[in-house]
């Protein structure tokens, strides 16, 4: 029987020929990640045993990015346990304010992922790294300090679920409604323990950071990965920028998958998660003028902060002021994309609409800092999740947009299609 | 190994959000993050919840972040054992890393109410309400993770 593309790089990171699903492995790491509320964790986990060295200094990756720059004393003793850890064990890439990005938009452009890596990350959304061709999945701070220590993981191998992306898409549709619209169709729960495992010809018109946002959304729909085979696309990102071997895998041709789903770009719209979960979809034609008012907008996360969202944000707001009573909140998820995008005049823009623009950090997405919701309040975002009280007061609601919605949403005061601005 | 407690039910999709807020992860102290347990869900969870409770919730129980805070802030809130129809992997992983005991079975997750009292004997998989009398038999689990949980957690099964 043949292996899916995920299984045929778990099979060779743990030296076997062959893996099947349900076979549980321990398999090698290519990396391991942490962040500043994930990594304090995993380093009591990794002192309270008694560990005194690490696998690998260079694998390792801790990213200060959730509460950075540090938004309160407990925060900023959390990173300061980091930084003191990362010292001590000379860990390379300790990335810290000045250096760091939203850790999934920094370690695909820092090279440190690429096609054929196993990585674990303790984040959920360490699933973005897929769309390079990388087996890459969220764990726990226990499962980060016995990768730190051991540079090994165990894995429950996973089945997949296929996704023919077929078509062109129109107007202003990006990898963010592909995936709203996915996760609409199968739940968040529909790819629970599995691959989503993409493929087809319409993949040409996804750029790598339409398919940054879609595998890293994967998680949204409980899967383990979420992963695209290699092309041009690809490797004209990865070349000269990733420094490990790039390995390219392919899915066999009588690789068995439990569902197989058909994505029409061509007929996709612009698509919205409503509160409370990424699978409450609606296209922007089933929500009525005035229908949702919003109080904020955000821009940015390790699902849309990098430079083509922030290019599309700003060729909605070029022109146009934002509408009185929103506050729009933009986030570059690297220095080097703000830097980018300042060259490039968006800041500009932003400004000039009554945006403001920050710092590299996560920041609102988790309902960390900069950014909160009060009571009552309603914000289109274009993060990854909308859960009760994710961005701020329980009683407060997020919606799920792709950039060029929550800029025209936040230029109407109310949750509109940028078409019709 | 077995557990006895009364029920604290859920239902689907309790996110880790809300099982532990995003505004209290600026501490890793399982103290201070059981002290804020389930809060964005049900506030008053953290004044009922009695030690050797026992959790019960339907599918996709711990969807959303990484964050082993919520199985910590859990089982640091005195709860003895989680049951639910499915998890969500990480949360799943998190649990079994860190000792939190975790069973899934849909039919007692979707019958067995609040407020009911449950044991559970985790060498067998048999739940049994006891409020109602009915037994339940969970899935166990496979070698390879009876393997971890016999070791005392993930970190002693590599160091050993």
């Amino acid at each position: 029987m043949g292996m899916t593309m995920s299984q045929k790089i778990l099979a060779a990171h743990a030296g076997l020929k062959e893996v099947k699903a349900g076979q549980l492995i321990n398999a090698k790491l290519d990396m391991v990640l942490g962040n500043d509320v994930t990594s304090p964790v995993a380093i009591n986990v990794f002192e309270e045993n008694g560990a005194t060295a690490v696998f690998d200094n260079t694998k390792i990756a801790m990213i200060m990015d959730h509460f950075t720059p540090n938004k309160d004393i407990k925060a900023a003793t959390l990173v300061k346990q980091t930084r003191t850890f990362a010292d001590k064990y000379d860990i390379k890439n300790y990335m810290d304010v000045g250096m760091m990005g939203i850790e999934h938009a920094l370690l695909p452009e820092k090279g440190l992922v690429g096609p054929g890596c196993l990585c674990i990350g303790a984040d959920s959304h360490t699933c973005t790294y897929g769309a390079l061709g990388a087996f890459s999945t969220g764990v726990g701070s226990t499962d980060m300090a016995a990768g730190m220590i051991s540079g090994k993981a165990w894995f429950k191998v996973p089945s997949a679920i296929k996704f023919n992306i077929v078509g062109k898409p129109q107007g202003y549709i990006s990898g963010k409604d592909v995936i709203l619209h996915i996760i609409g169709e199968i739940g968040v729960d529909g790819a629970l323990y599995k691959s989503m495992e993409f493929a087809g010809e319409g993949l040409q018109y996804l750029n790598i950071d339409d398919r940054l946002c879609i595998a890293n959304m994967a998680i949204e729909a409980g899967a383990k990965n979420g992963i695209f085979p290699v092309d041009d696309i690809t490797r004209a990102y990865c070349d000269g920028r990733y420094q490990g071997t790039p390995v390219e895998y392919t899915a066999d041709e009588d690789a068995v998958y439990d569902a197989e789903y058909t994505v029409d770009l061509s007929t996709l719209r612009p698509t919205v998660a409503f509160p409370h979960l990424p699978e409450n979809t609606k296209t922007v034609d089933e929500i009525g003028e005035n229908e949702v008012k919003i109080d904020q907008c955000v821009i940015g996360s390790c699902t849309n902060g990098r430079i083509s969202d922030l290019r599309a944000a700003a060729d909605v707001f070029k022109g146009r002021k934002i509408a009185k009573g929103v506050r729009c909140i933009i986030i570059p998820g690297t220095q080097s994309i703000w830097l980018q995008a300042m060259h490039e005049g968006l800041f500009d823009i932003f400004v000039e609409a009554g945006a403001v623009v920050s710092t590299p950090t996560c920041g609102p997405c988790l309902g960390g800092h900069m950014g909160i919701l009060a009571a009552g309040e309603k914000a289109i975002s274009t993060t990854n999740r909308n859960f009760v009280g994710r961005m701020g007061h329980v009683d407060s609601e997020v919606y799920l947009a792709s950039p060029a919605v929550a800029a025209a949403s936040a230029v109407a005061g109310y949750i509109t299609d940028p078409e019709k601005l | 190994m077995n557990a006895k407690g009364r029920v604290h039910k859920f239902g689907d999709n309790v996110d880790t959000d809300v099982i532990i807020p995003a505004r209290y992860l600026n501490t890793a102290s399982h103290k201070e993050l059981a002290a804020h347990c389930m809060e964005d869900i049900d506030a008053q969870f953290v004044n009922k919840v009695q030690q050797g409770d026992i959790m019960v919730a339907e599918k996709n129980f711990g969807c959303g972040s990484s964050r082993e805070h919520a199985p910590i802030a859990i089982k640091a809130s005195g709860i003895s054992c989680v049951i639910a129809s499915t998890f969500a992997r990480i949360f799943y992983r998190n649990s079994i890393n860190i000792g939190l005991p975790i069973l899934e079975c849909d039919e007692a997750a979707r019958e067995i109410q609040d407020g009911d009292t449950v044991s559970v004997d985790f060498n067998t998989g048999v739940i049994t309400d006891e409020t109602t009398g009915k037994t339940y038999q969970a899935e166990p689990f496979p070698e390879f993770i009876q393997n971890i949980i016999s070791k005392g957690g993930l970190i002693n099964s590599i160091l050993d």
